[in-house]
Parts: structure tokens; sequence; C-alpha cells
């Protein structure tokens, strides 16, 4: 029982910024599930990569202005991402590339410029800080942003949840009874960008996209209806923070990477035990039903 | 009430028309069936009335309703078969107009989506996900669906390409149950032994109209090769159209 406790809970008794940065886990793991879920529904799941590359130049202007500085690195992400995804949304719509290569070309584009920026002012450490993240550094005024970008995230998706939903499962139909589907779909994309942001001071901007994208991705082959498989995608976006922290407190590792490569082994074990879709359920369909 | 007017209607892609100088009523209550050759407009024309496509001359008068009264299910379903929703979601998505965004459920409406799910033959699949269903069932519930949309215009674009017998005559009893409540009603059928059964009215397409008004003087031998003659016509050089409205 005591290793238990000494295991898996002193640290977070004992340390502040492991508390923190559990809350932060939390916080953002509400988020990200049915964000990302819908990102996995809806096959932009390459998009969520870009855009979270997108943000990285934003958060780079930021930290040319004011060095480390939370908000104003907070503020350039989100404007520049914003700001990308809207480009690319005009790009597709009045030219013949596909959303997907117009994302594409911009965030190579984005990640270029800001890599450049950082390095005319900072060092290689600073670099490091905004790729990887500082989620041991996570203090309040991070974590009011991250729970702030939480809230506001559920509170707009719980209000656009039917017509966002509907234009994700039936485009057409939702026109033809007048629902405003464009209109959705750009909620969407700023809740995205958002949610990156969030991810980003916690995780990096390489990080970030991880603790969107592979706990829905998991959640696919478990649930059978989206708000089910968003609650499984929360479920173990919060089982890959807590088990992250954790590991890189016992082991001295890297947290951003730990929190993710546990995410990436919930995704393999649901890819191959998953009740829906995956390897087993193919290669072993155990008894069938009479009807 | 509900009929739909056109008044010398040219639709079209590219300013290349597919529906070409069209005027005609489709009246309140009348069931018609929209046949052609492939290529001869008509899913372009369903496009049209349902306001999807925008007319390159010619107006559409339908008669003081707006677009959203229109229940329309279009040829080739742009839905996605394997998004986690089960048959009952999806059928009561056709309350949309009624409850909107907000609104929930009242027992009236339970009283009403029962009474769908079992004219289609569904009852007992409510809970169902819809990728484990055929092509027909689901097709079904697009029915479902647009019953309870409760719509006076239903507008149908090949509903029965890819069902089978059975699935047909039911939907079609659907469709008859539709006609019988007033409703008005445009379908577009290949199959012309069924238009000859159970269509009071038919409009032949062939880019340009070629017969519309009762089944039995539309379906003619002569018709019917004029409308196969005009749809092959294809000119890469065609001149811009200076013709008036008929």
């Amino acid at each position: 029982m005591n290793t238990f406790v000494d295991i898996c809970l002193s640290p977070f008794q004992e340390f502040l910024f492991m508390r923190h940065a559990l809350v932060a886990c939390f916080a953002l793991a509400l988020g990200c599930g049915p964000v990302g879920m819908l990102l996995v529904l809806r096959r932009m799941s390459l998009m969520g990569d870009a855009l979270s590359h997108a943000v990285l130049p934003g958060a780079a202007i930021g930290f040319l202005v004011s060095g480390l500085s939370l908000y104003s690195m907070t503020i350039g992400g989100i404007v520049v991402g914003l700001l990308v995804a809207l480009i690319a949304g005009l790009v597709s719509r009045y030219t013949s590339l596909r959303e997907d290569a117009s994302f594409a070309a911009l965030y190579l584009v984005s990640i270029a410029v800001g890599v450049l920026i950082i390095s005319l002012r900072g060092t290689n450490v600073d670099l490091i800080h905004v790729l990887f993240g500082t989620i041991l550094a996570v203090d309040d005024p991070a974590l009011i942003l991250v729970a702030s970008i939480t809230s506001l995230t559920l509170f707009t998706l719980a209000f656009i949840y039917r017509p966002l939903l509907v234009e994700c499962f039936d485009p057409d139909y939702l026109k033809s009874v007048g629902g405003h589907g464009g209109a959705m779909h750009s909620l969407f994309l700023v809740l995205v960008v958002l949610n990156l942001v969030a991810g980003f001071t916690a995780l990096g901007t390489l990080m970030a996209v991880g603790m969107l994208m592979l706990p829905a991705a998991s959640a696919h082959f478990w649930g059978n209806q989206y708000w089910t498989t968003s609650l499984v995608a929360v479920c173990i976006a919060m089982f890959s923070g807590y088990c992250g922290l954790l590991l890189s407190y016992h082991f001295n590792l890297p947290t951003g990477p730990s929190i993710i490569l546990v995410a990436g082994g919930c995704y393999l074990f649901s890819l191959v035990f998953g009740r829906k879709g995956s390897l087993l359920s193919r290669y072993q369909p155990g008894s069938h039903l009479t009807g | 009430m509900s009929s739909i007017t056109l008044n010398n209607l040219t639709l079209g892609y590219e300013r290349r028309p597919a529906v070409h100088h069209l005027s005609g009523v489709f009246s309140s209550g009348s069931m018609t069936a929209v046949i052609g050759p492939n290529g001869s407009g008509k899913s372009t024309l369903v496009k049209g009335i349902t306001g999807f496509l925008r007319p390159l001359d010619g107006t559409i008068d339908r008669g003081g309703l707006k677009k959203q009264q229109i229940a329309y299910l279009p040829q080739r379903l742009e839905v996605d078969r394997s998004f986690p929703i089960t048959v009952l979601d999806t059928v009561l998505l056709g309350l949309w107009p009624e409850i909107g965004i907000f609104s929930g459920m009242q027992p009236k409406h339970w009283r009403r989506v029962e009474q769908a799910m079992e004219t289609v033959g569904l009852s007992g699949f409510e809970s169902r996900s819809i990728n484990e269903l055929s092509g027909g069932q689901f097709q079904r519930v697009m029915f479902a669906r647009m019953s309870l949309q409760d719509a006076p215009v239903l507008i149908l674009d090949e509903p029965f390409s890819a069902v089978d017998q059975q699935t047909i005559a039911d939907l079609m009893t659907v469709i008859q149950q539709w006609h019988g409540e007033g409703r008005t009603i445009l379908v577009v059928v290949h199959d012309f032994n069924l238009v000859r059964e159970a269509f009071p009215q038919s409009l032949l397409l062939a880019r340009e109209p070629i017969a519309w008004g009762e089944t039995a003087n539309v379906l003619t031998e002569e018709n019917l090769a004029r409308s196969r003659a005009m749809a092959q016509a294809w000119d890469q050089e065609a001149e811009i159209c200076r013709r008036e409205g008929e």
C-alpha cells in the first residue's frame, strides 16, 4: 500500500509544480478530447497537425517582442493560427488547390518562419522551450489560461453541438434545412486553434497536437456515438497526462514526450484490442450473433 | 399554395446549359416523375428547385415557400456512413425544422418518430449504428427522416437506384402516402414501368423539355426517341444562346 502511495500519489503531494502540471493536463484533456474527436470524424487530422505548426511563428513573434512571456506568445499564436486557417480556407475556396494541400503548404512556410524568428534573438534553449513546452514550469497564469480555453471550448461545443455534428455527418441536409454549416466550420477551426495554443503553453508546438489527435484516434476504436467516443478520448488524455508525469518524475524523462508516448501506447492498445474495427476484431471475429 | 412554377428556366455549369428554357408548373399536390436519359438535366433541375444551384437564366417561383420547406433527398448522398450515429438519431434529424438547435423533444414528436419508423419498416432498429445497415435499409432511414420533415414539397433524386424490389415497393407506399396527404412530390426515376404504374404526371427531359403532362401522353415511343437523340447532341463550339423566353 505504501509503495502505491509513494509511486502514484506522493510526487503530487510533495511538489506544487507536479500538481500544477497535473491540473494543466486534466484541463487540456477536457477540451482536447471532444475537439480532437471532431477532427478525426471530419477527416481533418492533418489539418490539426498543420495548424499546430502554424501557431509557431505567432508565438515566435510574441517571443521576439517580449521574451518568454506567456501573454504575448499566446496572443501571437492565436492571431497567426487563425490567420493561417483563414488563408488556407480562402485558398482552397477560390483556387483549385484542395484544403489539405493548402494547409500543408502554409504550415511548411510557417514552421520555417517560426524557427527563423526565434533564432534571430533567442538561443537553442529558447527554441527547445517553444517547440517542446515546459509543463513542469506551468504557473498560475498559465493554468488560468488553459482552464479558460477549456471552459470556452466546452461551452461553445455545447452551444453548437447539433449543427456541428450534422454539418459533419450530412452537410447537404444541414444546408437544405437552412443550418449555417459554413459558420459552424469556421467556429470549429477557431476552437482547434485555441486548444492548440492551450496545449502549446504546456507541451510546446510540436507535442500539442499529440494531445488533440492521439486520444481521439484511440477512442475511435471504442465508442459508437460521438459523445461516448469523446468521453473515452478525455479519459485517455487524462490517463496519459497522469502516467506521463509520473514516468517523467520517476525516471527523469522529459515530460512532454512522456505524456505523448503514453497516449501513443493507448493508441497502439486500441488499435489492436479496440471494440470496433480494430485488428483483433478483424482477424479474430469471435462468436457471431444469431440475427 | 405549394406549387412550383418554372419560367423560362435555364440551369447549368460553366455557362453550359444542362436544363434549357424550361417553363411549366408542378401544381400543388401533384406527383410527378422526372425522367430522361443520363445527362439530360434531371439532377440539375432538382438542384435548381431546391436552391442548391442558381439559375443561369429565368426564374423559379416556389409559391412563397422557403427553401427549407422543400424536403430534398440527393442522388449521391454526401453522408458519412462510418459516422458514429444511431438510426434513431439520424431519423430525428428530420425534426430539425421544428426543434432546431436548442429545443427538446416533446411527446407528440416521439409519437411521430415511432410512426415514421413503422411506416418505413424499421421498428426495432432504433439503436443500431448506421454503418451496420444495408443500402436499402439506409434508404428507409432517409425516407423516415423525410417524413418527419413534414414538408409541403418533397423532391427525391433517384431514390431507387441501388435498392431491391421489395424496398422499392415499400418506399413507393410511403411516397403514395405523402401524395395522399396532399403534398407536392417530384421523383427522378429510371424505371418506365414504375412511372406508368404509379406516377400520374411526368416530365421528360433531354436538356430541353420534351414533354410534360399526363404520364400516358408523355411516355410515347416518339417522345422517348426524341429524348435519346437530343441528349446525345453535344456541341463543343456552341455559341451564346439568344433565344427569348417561350
